[in-house]
């Protein structure tokens, strides 16, 4: 929390705590503020808190352990489909979320270690392209796993999935507190919010802890982790298993926010998405993650709206869709990030993370 | 039978382009240790610049034969490519240069999107027809086995192109200059190489045998679209790494093999898993064999280099 409160700017430095309540009231306010502007922006905020799970996730890879992932999406599939199968009338299994919820994030973390036994070996750039390839086979398997048998719907995706309900209050519904209504979309924000502020208290605690230490020793030189006997196999499974649960977590929410699951929403361009939020808030560095998925949440949409009337009265048609224009910004950010400044819009501190030295010697 | 000699010409060809694709990634590897990721999207802007082309001739000058029209239609595609690929060392990669490993793999990721999108905004998202300047009807079937005319000219030039880079780089002061570079950057400045130039040079080399490639896989699959490169360039890179990365013979033999699997296990996929599998998830074969190679044999098949060197 008070790596979030110095990140404020100006603010952070001078007054830390009142920087700190001034992040946690914007944190609450938020949902109210944005729907000033229209409901919509609730959503994408909705949005960009599952996306904080996701680069908080990822962050712990690529970030702590500097083991660069491509497919991490994949954890996010594994997540989401496993709610679809076992809260949704697909198979007419309608199990309560607190199994659902735990089994895909323990699917996903099963996945994590499937896929980290076999890469093990492999460092940098050749684990990139080997992770980026499992990603694809997951999609690829469901995309076509509708046939012989019907498991994941194909490509049309499953619908109607369970909304999440908590002690028998579901989410999706409008709560009402006598007279005042509240919309379901700020009930999931609260909810995902409580899941990236525990999600963010844990990984504190993790990355000050020996095994979060151990990450970094192995990071910056993996002979001489194993020197000082770190079990550097086990502390790359452990990441990868970590990583995941927070895929695999944030896929059910997903799955139970959104009521549909289909493999486009699992493609590479997603994985590659994550990965630029955690680059361009700063690897190895929480506060960058939450920042980065913040803003490229934020930014696309914002973007949106005011690149197409801005189209509209210049061309008098849309040259550049929403779409696009979210590739563009995402790819551009990656690019000049790592040319201009590699650490990420705020590199991570010294003492925990040494960005100058991430995945791998310098040659 | 008449299915597996058909597959394997078939993957012959598909082979070869791969193997096309392969050298580029091999030589840069080669001198720098990097994986160029964008480029297959080397190979997509040079289908698509061809595509163009000839859509432009077809209106100006529409009685030119139409081999020709091909012929001029890669000459505009080839530098075009050259130029994109001498951009992205000069403007990014060099920039990174002594940067840590997963920088410049990270902005060479951004590249390959962001061509991508760039691309899509100049010819959209729709697939383009690419027309059939080259007859894409099967001859007259030999021992069953049906070859068009556009899968001959492919395997050929390939051959032609592939024999020819490997008298630049083994018997020419250029391959020389190239192979210093590989082996020690340093030192063969002192020999008074110029290892920038060179380096520029490898990527231009490379960028122009990615154009023709895409010329020639559009031409084979008679489309075109902004997303075409990016699977050829995954499994052309499979192919590098499975022939031994760095390696020139290496690629070649990869991509050919490579080639080979796939057509086959996509013609026999669906008997040998009980029919549990079809044709759809050929694409698996090259990422289970790239994951294959570099755990069990990260050298791949001819190469001497360590994988995980640096």
């Amino acid at each position: 929390m008070d790596a979030l409160a110095h990140a404020v700017p100006w603010l952070g430095k001078r007054h830390p705590r009142a920087a700190g309540w001034l992040v946690i009231v914007l944190a609450l306010a938020a949902p109210l503020i944005a729907a000033y502007f229209g409901r919509s922006w609730v959503r994408i905020l909705d949005f960009a808190l599952l996306y904080m799970l996701l680069a908080l996730g990822l962050n712990l890879v690529v970030g702590f352990a500097g083991l660069l992932d491509l497919g991490y999406i994949a954890f996010y599939a594994v997540g989401a489909y496993t709610w679809a199968f076992l809260a949704s009338p697909h198979f007419g299994v309608h199990l309560p979320f607190w199994l659902v919820l735990p089994l895909g994030a323990g699917f996903a973390a099963l996945a994590g270690i499937i896929l980290g036994t076999p890469v093990l070996r492999l460092r940098g750039d050749y684990l990139a392209i080997v992770t980026l390839g499992f990603g694809e086979i997951v999609r690829i398997f469901l995309n076509n796993l509708n046939h012989p048998v019907n498991i994941t719907n194909g490509p049309q995706g499953i619908n109607a999935l369970d909304s999440l309900s908590l002690f028998g209050w579901d989410l999706a519904g409008t709560l009402r507190l006598g007279d005042f209504k509240v919309h379901s979309l700020y009930l999931y924000y609260y909810v995902f919010l409580l899941c990236v502020a525990g999600s963010i208290v844990f990984i504190r605690r993790l990355q000050i802890s020996r095994i979060g230490r151990a990450w970094a020793a192995m990071r910056d030189d993996e002979l001489a982790a194993k020197a000082i006997g770190i079990n550097v196999r086990n502390m790359k499974l452990l990441a990868f298993a970590l990583g995941a649960t927070f895929g695999g977590v944030a896929g059910g929410l997903f799955g139970a926010f959104q009521g549909f699951v289909s493999p486009e929403s699992f493609s590479l361009m997603e994985s590659i998405a994550v990965l630029t939020m955690v680059v361009f808030g700063g690897m190895g560095n929480i506060v960058g993650a939450v920042v980065g998925a913040l803003i490229l949440t934020a930014l696309p949409e914002l973007l949106r709206y005011l690149a197409l009337p801005v189209q509209e009265a210049l061309f008098h048609r849309v040259v550049l869709d929403p779409e696009v224009l979210r590739m563009l910004l995402l790819s551009l950010a990656m690019i000049f990030m790592m040319l201009w400044r590699p650490g990420g819009l705020i590199p991570a501190r010294a003492r925990y993370a040494r960005p100058e030295l991430l995945g791998g010697e310098t040659r | 039978m008449e299915t597996l000699l058909q597959q394997i010409v078939n993957g012959l060809v598909v082979g070869s382009v791969y193997a096309l694709v392969a050298l580029g990634y091999t030589m840069v590897y080669g001198i720098l240790g990097l994986i160029n990721f964008a480029h297959g999207e080397v190979l997509m802007v040079g289908a698509l610049t061809a595509l163009q082309t000839v859509l432009l001739l077809m209106e100006v000058a529409p009685g030119l034969p139409p081999l020709l029209m091909l012929a001029v239609a890669v000459g505009v595609a080839v530098p075009v490519c050259m130029a994109l690929g001498y951009l992205m060392e000069r403007l990014a990669y060099r920039r990174l240069r002594g940067a840590p490993r997963l920088a410049p793999l990270i902005t060479a990721i951004g590249l390959s999107f962001l061509l991508q999108t760039l691309a899509m905004i100049v010819w959209g998202r729709n697939y383009h027809t690419f027309p059939a300047l080259i007859s894409t009807e099967p001859l007259e079937p030999v021992a069953g086995v049906f070859v068009t005319p556009v899968q001959i000219a492919i395997v050929v030039i390939s051959a032609l192109l592939m024999a020819a880079l490997v008298l630049l780089v083994n018997r020419s002061r250029l391959g020389r200059a190239m192979r210093a570079t590989a082996e020690n950057p340093r030192v063969a400045a002192l020999m008074g190489v110029d290892a920038n130039a060179i380096i520029a040079l490898t990527f231009i080399i490379g960028a122009g045998l990615a154009a023709v490639a895409g010329v020639m896989f559009a031409s084979n699959y008679g489309i075109a679209h902004y997303a075409m490169g990016f699977m050829p360039g995954l499994k052309a890179f499979t192919a590098a790494v499975l022939g031994g990365i760095g390696n020139l013979a290496g690629a070649m033999l990869g991509g050919i093999v490579l080639g080979l699997v796939e057509a086959i296990g996509a013609g026999y996929i669906e008997e040998l898993s009980f029919g549990l599998l079809n044709s759809s998830y050929q694409d698996i074969f090259a990422f289970v064999i790239l994951g294959v190679v570099l755990i069990f044999r990260p050298t791949g098949l001819l190469g001497e280099r360590v994988s995980d060197r640096a």
